[in-house]
């Protein structure tokens, strides 16, 4: 078995803004899987060192795409940049696709490198998950610890 | 830069800037030229207002360093410590040794995040003519690599003795909740020894950079210390001879409103504008900056003073390198004192801090009631400060440069706000920009 430490699963977004709060919802999810779990809504350029000699890394992170509710989107991103504008970032800070092209820039991927984009319905302060994403959480986590753990 | 043909004088034209990229929050710029003078320029900041100052009306005095750091998420500590220091001048609390060394400390990390930050990703692509830090990481990857490294160890200083890096939880009035793990301090020694040279290189390389040729006989207004480069404590001076304590400070600056800003306008109360941050206390405490310091600024070219805005990113590199020596020194030196604090007592009375934030000194003063409750709150950003020198800064920019075609006097226009890392969260929050020329 792959040592734990060199599997990562980031929950990327404010656990306290509503659906922004699924990647820390997978992260509470996977506690006990044989895996390093975090939830981080820090700058985006601290995604490079915290993925830094890790080889296989998972990121979750809620969109708003104008989709429906709890769809699931993956994407392989050693192969490719994220599709531009999908993700919900802020104006001051890097955002998880801004941090993956500067990575990429930098030499600094993981060998691979898995992002879900999961499409949220509220980012109100203070809202809970909603029901789709709520609907979404099982096969979600699952599918992430075997990305993690193939 | 490429100049354009030059503009008949009697055009005119409207350059727009609706939302100013690589600063902290909402702002804007309009710029109106008519016959080849300005006819209008306003630098706008639009971030709604939070209201800090009322809501902390009425909360128990202890509060108020967490709630005022909540205004800015790059420079908390001149929120938490400008609080902790104005209730502790109201409280009658000295805080001082290693409680201080510690506060110090704190406050190298922050310069040293904020400033690399600034310098290396959002200021210096201005100047590559590049659009952004990505673009640089593409074309001088080792430059970034080294910058975030130096960044990260500015965030690993607050983490240590703050708890956490962003809005940390372990300042309070009268000094911690928890003292830091003393090893953890001391394993950063390494890491520091490199930032020194990191510094340096990183001042180095952007020495080379194309500076605009403008200055400004500005009237620098910092902290000054008698033993040491003013950061996180000192008198309130100006390069004008002003020379008075915190507590002073309101009875010689204030605050007005103007229509195009949310945020407050900080003004002389001659009238005149002032200019807070690392140019204003490079030129009022030169001689106090450390050998290796004072050696850099001298081989990336800079004089004792320097007064054109636009090489205030080498400014800023001068000082990381000098924080990065201030925090081996305090690490290298530091003892764990007995207890984590002073215990604060709640009584009524009125009190003043005022620190160097990155930006610039960052003011508070409070009045507290016989409970310790929050009668009244003040708090001045270095942002609003420096906003009306923001304008005048660009008002000679303009004029400089007026044979510019539009696009490239936006450039040279969004450059000038830049150089001084406007924090716009903290003044309100901060910027687009509009030229019209008729």
């Amino acid at each position: 078995m792959t040592d734990p430490d060199r599997l990562l699963l980031i929950g990327y977004g404010h656990a306290l803004r509503g659906d922004d709060g699924v990647g820390a919802a997978v992260v509470r999810a996977l506690r006990d899987a044989p895996i390093t779990a975090v939830a981080f809504d820090g700058d985006g350029t601290e995604l490079m060192t915290l993925w830094q000699d890790r080889s296989r890394v998972v990121v979750i992170d809620a969109s708003q795409g104008g989709g429906t509710p709890g769809a699931v989107l993956r994407f392989d991103a050693t192969a490719a940049p994220l599709p531009a504008g999908l993700m919900r970032h802020s104006s001051h800070q890097f955002g998880l696709a801004e941090a993956i092209e500067m990575a990429r820039a930098l030499d600094q991927l993981p060998s691979h490198l898995i992002v879900y984009a999961v499409e949220g319905k509220t980012f109100q302060l203070g809202d809970a998950l909603s029901a789709p994403i709520e609907a979404a959480l099982p096969q979600l986590s699952q599918q992430a610890l075997q990305d993690l753990t193939v | 830069m490429t100049k354009a043909p030059a503009k008949p004088k009697t055009a005119s034209r409207r350059i727009k800037v609706d939302a100013l990229s690589r600063v902290e929050g909402e702002g804007a710029l309009d710029l109106h030229i008519k016959d080849g003078a300005i006819q209008d320029l306003k630098f706008r900041i639009f971030e709604p207002p939070r209201f800090f100052e009322a809501l902390l009306q009425g909360r128990m005095f202890h509060e108020a360093p967490d709630i005022t750091a909540r205004i800015c998420g790059i420079c908390p500590i001149a929120y938490l410590l400008g609080a902790s220091q104005a209730m502790e001048d109201a409280l009658g609390i000295t805080v001082a040794g290693p409680l201080r060394d510690l506060r110090r400390l704190i406050y190298c990390g922050e310069w040293i995040e904020s400033h690399v930050l600034h310098a290396a990703m959002l200021h210096a692509p201005d100047f590559l003519g590049l659009d952004d830090a990505l673009q640089i990481a593409k074309a001088n990857p080792d430059l970034v690599k080294k910058a975030l490294r130096l960044k990260k160890l500015g965030n690993t200083i607050l983490e240590i003795v703050g708890g956490r890096a962003v809005h940390p939880v372990n300042l309070k009035v009268g000094g911690f909740y928890k003292l830091p793990d003393v090893t953890a301090l001391k394993a950063l020694i390494p890491e520091l020894e490199w930032g020194i040279e990191a510094a340096r290189e990183l001042a180095l390389a952007f020495s080379a950079f194309d500076f605009p040729d403008f200055t400004y006989d500005y009237t620098c207004v910092s902290l000054k210390h008698a033993d040491e480069y003013a950061i996180h404590e000192g008198r309130i001076v100006s390069s004008d001879g002003l020379d008075i304590a915190v507590q002073q400070f309101l009875d010689h600056f204030g605050e007005e409103h103007v229509e195009h800003s949310n945020a407050l306008h900080g003004v002389a109360k001659t009238g005149e504008p002032y200019l807070v941050g690392p140019l204003a206390r490079y030129n009022n405490n030169f001689a106090q900056l450390s050998a290796s310091a004072q050696s850099l600024a001298k081989d990336i070219g800079l004089g004792a003073t320097c007064t054109n805005p636009f090489q205030s990113i080498l400014v800023r590199m001068v000082e990381t390198l000098y924080a990065c020596e201030e925090a081996l020194r305090l690490i290298k030196g530091y003892e764990q004192p007995d207890a984590s604090c002073i215990v604060a007592k709640a009584k009524s009375g009125e009190g003043h801090g005022c620190t160097e934030a990155p930006r610039g000194i960052c003011y508070h003063t409070y009045r507290l009631d016989a409970k310790g409750l929050i009668e009244k709150a003040t708090i001045m950003p270095p942002t609003s400060q420096n906003q009306k020198q923001i304008e005048a800064d660009l008002k000679g920019v303009v004029e400089r440069n007026m044979d510019l075609a539009d696009e490239a006097l936006k450039w040279r226009c969004e450059q000038t706000i830049r150089n001084y890392d406007p924090c716009i969260s903290c003044a309100t929050h901060f910027l687009k920009l509009t030229v019209q020329r008729d």
